[in-house]
C-alpha cells in the first residue's frame, strides 16, 4: 500500500523544472538568433495538430491497452470527409474572414467530427470489443488495428485516387510578427481551434462523472471495474473522444500543409507516436507536451536538415526517451 | 487453429491453387513470365520465413521489415557496385566493388549476402536493445520508425546512395556463366538453393531446445521467465536472427533487379504484402511461411489480369488489411496451422491443442 502511495509521488528530478528549462533553453537560443524564432513559432503550431492527433492515440492507449495504429488513418479519413463534404454537399466558399478557406468549413468539420466517432465505433464493435472480450494480448490488439489502418488507407486509394487534393482555398499573405516571424493566414484558426478543443478536454476529464471515470479505468482498469463503473461506456467515450480529436487533427493538417494526400495520417504516425511516448502513456497533458517540443524540434531542425527528416527527429526523440526515462516525462511507472 | 486443421487437405488445396495459378501464369506469359514470378516469390519467401522468425515462433511484432529490406538490399548494392563513375553524374562516394576486392570468382556474392545479414543483425541488435525490455508494442512502432529513417537516410544522403537517382550498376552474380537470356533460370535456382538451405537451419534452430524457449515466450513470457531463462536475451536473439535472415532477403533482392532507389521499399510491397504471406501460408510454420508467399505473390501478381477494380492496385491494400483482420478475428492459422509437435523425440499428445492465438 504504501509503495503504491509512494509511486504516485513526483520523482524528484521534477518533470516540470525539465520543460521549463526545455522552454527557456529554446527562448534564449532564439533571441540569440541561433535558431530561428519562426520556425519555433511554426512549430508550436505544428506541434498543435500533432497534439490533437497523440491525445487521443494516448486516451485509447491507456483506457484499451493498445497501439492503435490506425489512428493517423483515421486523421486522413477525418481530411477526406471534410474533402468530400467541402465538394459536393456544402456551399463552394473561399476566403473567409483572414482565412483562405470558407465558411463552409465550419459547418464540415462537426459533421466530420460524428462521422469519424461513428465509424470508431462501428469498427470497435465489429472488432475491438470481440477481440477485448476474448482477452487477448495488446501485440494482437495492435496488429488487429495494422490490419485496419491498411485497409482503411486503401479505401482513400480507391475511392479518391492516390494523388493529392486541395480544399477550395484563396490564397492569402502570410502575417508579419515580430522578430522575422512569419506565420502563414490559417494559423490563427488553427491555434484557437485546438487549444480549445484541449481546454474542454481539460474541464471534461476534471469536471465530469465520465471523464473521472475514463481518468479512474485508465489509472487502473480492474479497480474503475469493481467500483461500479461501465467500462464499456468508458470505452466508447474513448473512441469517440480520440475520434473527434483525430478528425479536427485531419481536417487541420489539411489546412496547415495546404493539401491532402492518402498517405498523410500514416505519415504522421511517428510523430503521434514519439509525443504519446514522451509525455507518458495515457497521460493527456504529456501527449500535449509531447506533441508542442516534437513539433518544435522537428521544426527548427528544418534549419539544418531537409524538411524530409522530420518524421526521422520524432523518431529519434522517441528512442532517446526510451533509453533514458522509457515512462515518459510525465508518466508512472508502471 | 492448428489442431482443427487437417494439413493433408489443407496441403492438397494449397497445392492445387499453386499448381492453377502456374498454369494461369504460364498460359499469360509463358516461361519467363513464370520465372519471374518464382524469383520474386522466392525472394518473399525468404522475408516471410525471417517474419516467422520473429512473430510465427516468439511473437516479436515487426512491422518495419521494409527497413530491414532497404538496409539489406543497400548494403549488398554498396558493397559489389565498382566505385562512382564521375563521368555518369553518379554521387555517392563509396562502392564496394567486391568482385575486384576478392578475385576469387564469384565468391563476391557470398561475402556480400553475408554482409547485408550483418548490418541487419546489428541494427536489430540495437533497436532490440533498446525496446525489447520494455512493452511488447515498443518494438513495432521502433521498427516502424526505423523503416521510415532507413527510407529516408538512403533518399536523401546522395553521397551514400546516389539519392533518388539510385543504383544501377550492381553486378551480375555468375553473370557469364550463362546467356543474358537464359539467366533467371539460374539465379531463380540461385535463389532457391539459398530459400533452402534458410529454411533447413531455421528448421534445426526451431526444433531445438533454444527454439523451444521461444515458443514459450510466445505463448507466456512470465512462466518462461520463471523457469529461469533470461527472455529478454532470448528475444533479442530470434530478432536478430529474423533479421539477419531479412537482410538476406535484401541482397537477393538487389541482386535480382540490379537497381535500387528508395522508391523500391514502399511499406505496402516491403513490409504488409510480406505479413500477409505469413498470415496465409500459416503463422509458426516455416513451410507455410514459404507457400504463403508463393500464393500471395501469385494472387498480387495474377489479379493484374483480373477486369475492373478487382485489379486496382490500391483495391490490394484493402484487400491485405482485411486479410490480417479477418486471421485474427477468425483465428484461422493459415493454409497449413503450427506443427503440433515440438521436438522429434515427442509424440503429440492426442488432444493437446495449440494455443489460440
Amino acid at each position: 500500500m504504501l509503495e503504491q502511495v509512494a509511486r504516485r509521488l513526483p520523482p524528484r528530478w521534477s518533470t516540470g523544472r525539465t520543460v521549463l528549462a526545455i522552454v527557456l533553453v529554446v527562448l534564449v537560443l532564439a533571441f540569440l538568433s541561433i535558431i530561428k524564432m519562426e520556425l519555433v513559432v511554426n512549430g508550436l503550431f505544428l506541434g498543435l495538430i500533432i497534439a490533437l492527433g497523440a491525445i487521443g492515440l494516448s486516451m485509447i492507449y491507456g483506457i484499451l491497452k493498445f497501439a492503435n495504429i490506425a489512428h493517423g488513418d483515421y486523421m486522413t479519413w477525418g481530411a477526406y470527409i471534410a474533402f468530400f463534404l467541402l465538394g459536393t454537399l456544402l456551399p463552394r466558399s473561399t476566403g473567409f474572414g483572414p482565412f483562405t478557406f470558407g465558411y463552409s468549413l465550419f459547418i464540415a468539420l462537426p459533421l466530420t467530427m460524428l462521422a469519424l466517432v461513428a465509424t470508431a465505433l462501428i469498427l470497435d464493435r465489429l472488432i475491438y470489443r470481440r477481440l477485448r472480450r476474448r482477452g487477448v494480448s495488446m501485440v494482437l490488439l495492435a496488429m488487429v488495428s495494422l490490419g485496419v489502418a491498411i485497409a482503411l488507407r486503401g479505401l482513400v486509394q480507391v475511392i479518391w485516387g492516390g494523388g493529392t487534393e486541395q480544399y477550395p482555398r484563396l490564397s492569402k499573405p502570410f502575417y508579419q510578427l515580430p522578430l522575422e516571424v512569419r506565420i502563414p493566414p490559417d494559423s490563427i484558426f488553427i491555434g484557437a481551434l485546438a487549444l480549445i478543443l484541449v481546454v474542454a478536454l481539460y474541464l471534461f476529464l476534471t469536471r465530469t462523472k465520465m471523464g473521472k471515470a475514463m481518468r479512474a479505468t485508465s489509472d487502473n482498469l480492474e479497480l474503475a471495474r469493481v467500483s461500479g463503473i461501465n467500462t464499456e461506456h468508458v470505452i466508447w467515450w474513448t473512441w469517440a473522444i480520440g475520434a473527434s480529436l483525430a478528425a479536427t487533427a485531419g481536417v487541420l493538417l489539411a489546412v496547415f500543409q495546404a493539401q491532402l494526400f492518402p498517405v498523410m495520417g500514416w505519415k504522421i504516425l511517428i510523430p503521434l507516436f514519439a509525443a504519446v511516448i514522451l509525455g507518458g502513456i495515457g497521460n493527456p497533458y504529456g501527449a500535449l507536451a509531447g506533441a508542442l517540443i516534437i513539433g518544435v524540434t522537428a521544426e527548427v531542425s528544418t534549419q539544418w536538415l531537409t524538411p524530409t527528416y522530420k518524421p526521422a527527429i520524432a523518431f529519434g526523440i522517441m528512442i532517446v526517451t526510451l533509453l533514458l526515462r522509457p515512462r515518459g516525462l510525465f508518466g508512472v511507472r508502471e | 487453429m492448428g489442431a482443427k486443421i487437417r494439413p493433408d487437405w489443407a496441403s492438397i488445396g494449397a497445392l492445387t491453387l499453386i499448381l492453377m495459378l502456374a498454369l494461369y501464369l504460364f498460359l499469360h506469359g509463358g516461361v519467363g513470365y513464370f520465372t519471374d514470378y518464382a524469383i520474386f516469390a522466392a525472394i518473399y519467401a525468404v522475408f516471410s520465413l525471417g517474419l516467422n522468425v520473429h512473430w510465427g515462433f516468439t511473437g516479436l511484432f515487426n512491422i518495419g521489415i521494409a527497413g530491414f529490406f532497404a538496409l539489406g538490399a543497400y548494403t549488398a548494392a554498396l558493397l559489389t557496385t565498382p566505385p562512382p563513375d564521375p563521368l555518369m553524374f553518379e554521387d555517392f562516394k563509396f562502392g564496394g566493388d567486391l568482385a575486384a576486392a576478392i578475385g576469387v570468382g564469384d565468391l563476391w556474392f557470398v561475402v556480400a549476402l553475408l554482409g547485408a545479414g550483418a548490418v541487419c543483425g546489428l541494427v536489430a541488435l540495437v533497436i532490440g536493445f533498446i525496446t525489447l525490455r520494455l512493452r511488447d508494442d515498443y518494438l513495432a512502432i521502433a521498427t516502424l520508425g526505423i523503416a521510415e529513417s532507413v527510407r529516408l537516410i538512403f533518399l536523401n544522403e546522395r553521397w551514400l546512395a546516389n539519392g533518388s537517382k539510385g543504383l544501377y550498376r550492381i553486378p551480375k552474380f555468375l553473370g557469364d556463366v550463362v546467356s543474358p537470356e537464359n539467366y533467371d533460370y539460374l539465379y531463380l535456382a540461385v535463389v532457391i538453393v539459398i530459400l533452402v538451405i534458410l529454411y533447413i537451419a531455421v528448421e534445426r534452430v526451431i526444433k531445438s531446445p533454444w527454439g523451444r524457449v521461444l515458443k514459450a515466450i510466445r505463448e507466456d513470457e512470465v512462466t518462461t521467465a520463471a523457469s529461469g531463462k533470461n527472455v529478454f536475451s532470448f528475444k533479442l536473439q530470434s530478432f536478430i536472427l529474423g533479421s539477419v535472415i531479412m537482410g538476406i532477403g535484401g541482397a537477393l533482392y538487389a541482386f535480382n533487379i540490379r537497381f535500387l532507389d528508395p522508391s523500391t521499399f514502399d511499406p505496402l510491397l516491403a513490409t504488409f504484402v510480406i505479413w500477409a504471406m505469413l498470415m496465409v501460408g500459416g503463422s509458426g510454420n516455416n513451410k507455410g511461411a514459404i507457400l504463403g508467399a508463393f500464393v500471395v505473390w501469385g494472387i498480387w501478381t495474377g489479379t493484374q489480369h483480373l477486369p475492373g477494380f478487382l485489379s486496382d492496385y490500391y483495391f490490394r491494400y484493402v484487400m491485405i488489411g482485411l486479410l490480417i483482420v479477418a486471421v485474427i478475428l477468425l483465428r484461422a492459422g493459415g493454409i497449413l496451422g503450427e506443427e503440433r509437435r515440438v521436438s522429434r523425440r515427442i509424440e503429440p499428445s492426442e488432444g493437446a491443442a495449440l494455443p489460440q492465438p
